[in-house]
């Protein structure tokens, strides 16, 4: 009995509770911030243009609306291409922006260990060889070193 | 892999990089030659108009420059923010009305605009002639068009004759504007 009950009041809790994961709507300032304005291109935060106001004017309606982060921005590049959006898409053409440089730094890493390893093999492989000295010279020197010492 | 071959493969990648930012820069180049449109109408000359075929504002559909030869085609850039598109936008509406039956058309390209904004603008100044829309500004570049509102004159064959930045609001412009289609117009 005692079960039921609990189980009773955690469903009636879950059922009238805030859902807690339910996502927070997206603010303006944020998206002012993620959005550029196409005629100035820079950021609508940064930017006064006619088109830009009417931008925000938009978010903030669409954000009234209830729409969300990214249908409010889906919305925008429906109208305005995908120019608007200060970052490129995480898919399709505009992923390649964001896996480039992961890329090139990852081929840079891998190029300097492998330089760097084999250099550190040459030195290891290739000591440097100690220059003979010729028993003429060896003579000479000592012959010069006598005559000093005397 | 020895130091050699990595400095060779280095080397290869250092020149695929030069060469790929060079063929960057290249089309960057050739993409702006649009911009020469309005110059070389400027200085006399008659350059073909930039094709393109753009979504329909005032109907559904699309509609291409291409589908326009044998017609005048007076070519207005404009966006619904824009305030002095807003004086010229019944000059180009009157333009029309007087000039559609002897083969000239006035083309709309509303462009970095929302759609029902520049729906509302038709409306609000009873514009009856085509409009087109090109919301990221894509044909632009190819017009070198830099503000709102441009306006382009093209000749029964497709080519620019001639070219306004601003509005064509002052009584010059509009004489010049009307003496160039008169032009055109012309058999």
């Amino acid at each position: 009995m005692t079960r039921v009950v609990v189980a009773a009041a955690i469903a009636l809790l879950a059922a009238t509770a805030p859902p807690l994961l339910a996502a927070e709507p997206p603010r303006a300032a944020d998206l002012e911030a993620e959005l550029v304005c196409p005629v100035c291109e820079t950021t609508l935060d940064q930017s006064n243009a006619p088109v830009a106001e009417r931008m925000k004017l938009f978010i903030r309606e669409r954000i009234a609306a209830g729409d969300s982060e990214q249908e409010i921005k889906d919305a925008l590049v429906a109208q305005f291409g995908p120019g608007v959006l200060a970052t490129p898409p995480k898919g399709g053409f505009g992923l390649l922006a964001w896996l480039v440089p992961i890329v090139a730094l990852l081929a840079g890493a891998i190029a300097t260990a492998v330089l760097v390893r084999s250099w550190a093999h040459r030195r290891e492989e290739e000591p440097e060889p100690e220059a003979p000295i010729e028993p003429e010279l060896d003579r000479r020197v000592d012959e010069a070193l006598a005559r000093y010492d005397s | 892999m020895t130091a050699q071959r990595v400095k060779l493969v280095g080397q290869g990648v250092a020149i695929g990089i030069v060469v790929l930012l060079f063929l960057l820069l290249a089309r960057a180049l050739a993409t702006g030659e649009g911009g020469d449109v309005a110059a070389a109408a400027a200085r006399g000359e008659r350059p073909e108009a930039p094709d393109f075929a753009l979504e329909r504002l005032d109907r559904k559909g699309e509609l291409a420059l291409p589908a326009l030869r044998g017609k005048v085609v007076v070519l207005n850039f404009w966006a619904s923010w824009c305030i002095p598109c807003k004086e010229e936008a019944p000059y180009l509406e009157q333009l029309w009305r007087e000039n559609r039956g002897r083969g000239l058309v006035v083309l709309g390209v509303d462009a970095k605009d929302f759609r029902g904004d520049a729906r509302r603008f038709a409306r609000r100044f009873e514009l009856t002639f085509p409009l087109v829309y090109d919301g990221p500004g894509d044909i632009l570049p190819d017009y070198g068009v830099t503000g709102f509102p441009e306006t382009f004159v093209l000749d029964r064959a497709g080519r620019v004759v001639e070219a306004y930045t601003g509005a064509v609001n002052a009584a010059e412009d509009r004489a010049r504007l009307e003496a160039a289609v008169e032009r055109a117009l012309a058999p």
